[in-house]
């Protein structure tokens, strides 16, 4: 459903952007139906800029990207949006602090449904809530400080719902949650991909790629380290960056022993 | 490390609920910060008498209408001048061409200031090069010199112009302070969110971005409003001013052409004077007031 071919982006750094740094560097993969790839990497990685550049928040330099065969540079951008959207890592920063949270859909209904009568409209909203499993009378009319950062971050797929959208980029959205919280959003992440939604899933935890995806893309300085099956990839990986990253996590069982 | 019943979550605690909206909590610490009501209140009645006084002043203030140089009396309240006209006339109607202008050039350098703030803020690279590089142009003219030349060849003769010019002059240091908060908010998750709505560049600068600063840009056109003032009346005081109508500056101007201060005139120069003192210090604690009305860190419980 969407693929990124040789996909590169390079920023312009220093004074008078004299220098350039490569943040992407020809990344190939792609994402099917029903399926969810996560996008391994470490801070700086470009894992997010892959994100913001499947969103066309930002614009490669190089490679094509297509969703459904089409390059998605030349699709209508409120068409796209109606099948792509996404989620970011900061649940505080994702909400205009100085408005209620629940403005996030009030933006969906006057740009895609203007003319939807309001009943219907506050009907269709709390099915999505329900879809979350949030329960509508305790997060509307609040502002976000005044929820949880589980609630304000399914708020966001509830958003993505309303649009009936194919495709989620999830870029590292439970990374500032806590751990209890962590688990409930993932699994609405599964109940997406039952929906035979397409879902990216941008994170630097292993533990997380490997409870939720299908596919695994590691990621390494902007190039592609490994790319296949979980499984695979979290049992036989081939490259030395691999090894070393899933030697790098620690485990339950597992105590510090010194260095 | 292939398990894939899903994992249940412990419930998480609802977080501390506290319904307090932020326009609320302003009016409340607004009412009560004295700073703020003393310079909204000398204001307000200055703009009172500047909008009701002329109608109930029925004589014109530029015309003969008594004897010359009479002290204050019951009959006219703040004298006359060397050629007999009524001060109190020239007073009230002096205070609202001085609003008009405050108003006008404020208003106006406000707007240009904040366009050009917000698109170079915004847009950034090419666009915001060429923007910040007319601000810069515009900040480094030499006003005083400009409206000289201006003068001597168009002349300024109404109020109107005056506001115009004054508006064309001073917006550059709004524009490239809003620009700078613009950058710092244009990064924030929000804007792209509003982005991935469909929702356009304008409007995402007007209802996203813009109102995360309201509270600067209302303090900016009070600043804006209260230093157009002062330029109107140092202009108007050195000649520079409209020729026909009257202004608070006008009024200084003419009282020191015609030596009220050697002939001890002294009902001619003190009130329009103690007037743009009172109006812009007015304006200005107020502005200190709002701050700590907006301030958190500012205020005083």
């Amino acid at each position: 459903m969407l693929k990124l071919q040789e996909v590169s982006k390079v920023f312009r750094v220093g004074a008078f952007g004299g220098k350039t740094m490569t943040a992407v560097d020809e990344v190939s993969f792609e994402v099917a139906r029903g399926e969810v790839v996560s996008l391994i990497g470490e801070s700086g990685s470009g894992k997010s800029t892959i994100g913001k550049m499947v969103l066309r928040l930002m614009s490669a330099q190089a490679g094509t990207i297509t969703f459904d065969g089409d390059d998605i540079t030349k699709l209508d951008k409120r068409a796209y949006y109606r099948k792509v959207q996404g989620v970011f890592q900061d649940p505080f920063s994702s909400y205009n602090p100085i408005f209620k949270a629940d403005r996030v859909f009030s933006m969906i209904k006057e740009v895609y449904f203007p003319k939807e009568d309001d009943r219907v409209w506050r009907d269709k909203v709390a099915s999505a809530l329900n879809d979350v499993r949030l329960d509508a009378g305790a997060v509307t009319n609040k502002f976000p400080h005044q929820l949880s950062g589980g609630q304000l971050q399914r708020l966001l797929i509830a958003r993505a719902l309303l649009l009936d959208i194919d495709f989620l980029v999830a870029d590292e959205i439970t990374s500032m949650l806590d751990a209890s919280t962590r688990i409930d959003v993932l699994n609405l992440l599964a109940d997406l991909k039952l929906r035979g939604l397409g879902v990216l899933f941008i994170t630097h935890d292993l533990a997380l790629g490997n409870y939720i995806s299908e596919r695994t893309v590691v990621l390494h300085q902007g190039r592609i380290v490994e790319y296949g099956p979980t499984e695979k990839v979290f049992e036989t990986p081939e490259h030395a960056y691999t090894r070393k990253l899933l030697a790098s996590v620690p485990q339950l069982h597992r105590k510090w022993e010194g260095v | 490390m292939t398990t894939t019943d899903p994992i249940t979550a412990i419930t998480a605690p609802d977080p501390g609920t506290a319904p307090i909206s932020v326009r609320r909590e302003a009016l409340y610490f607004a009412v009560r910060n004295g700073k703020l009501l003393v310079g909204v209140t000398i204001v307000t009645i200055f703009l009172l008498i500047g909008i009701i006084g002329p109608f109930l002043v029925d004589r014109p203030p530029m015309e003969y209408v008594g004897l010359p140089m009479l002290p204050p009396s019951t009959e006219y309240w703040l004298g006359t001048t060397t050629f007999g006209q009524d001060v109190l006339a020239q007073f009230v109607y002096g205070v609202r061409s001085t609003f008009e202008v405050g108003l006008l050039a404020g208003g106006l350098s406000a707007l240009i200031g904040m366009v050009i703030g917000f698109v170079a803020g915004y847009r950034g690279g090419l666009v915001d090069e060429v923007l910040n590089m007319i601000t810069n142009v515009v900040l480094v003219i030499p006003t005083l010199a400009v409206l000289l030349i201006i003068n001597a060849y168009l002349g300024i003769r109404s109020v109107g112009m005056q506001a115009l010019f004054i508006g064309l002059t001073s917006w550059p240091w709004v524009a490239r302070a809003i620009r700078a908060q613009t950058f710092s908010l244009r990064s924030r998750d929000f804007v792209d969110l509003a982005r991935l709505s469909g929702v356009g560049t304008s409007r995402i600068i007007l209802r996203e971005i813009a109102p995360n600063m309201s509270s600067y840009l209302f303090m900016t056109f009070i600043l804006l409003f209260g230093s157009s003032i002062l330029i109107a009346s140092s202009l108007d005081f050195i000649g520079l001013g409209p020729t026909d109508g009257v202004s608070l500056g006008l009024m200084l101007n003419h009282s020191n052409q015609w030596s009220a201060l050697h002939l001890g005139l002294w009902w001619w120069f003190i009130p329009p004077g103690a007037a743009i003192t009172a109006i812009v210090g007015a304006l200005y604690v107020a502005n200190v007031g709002l701050d700590e009305v907006f301030n958190p860190k500012l205020r005083e419980l």
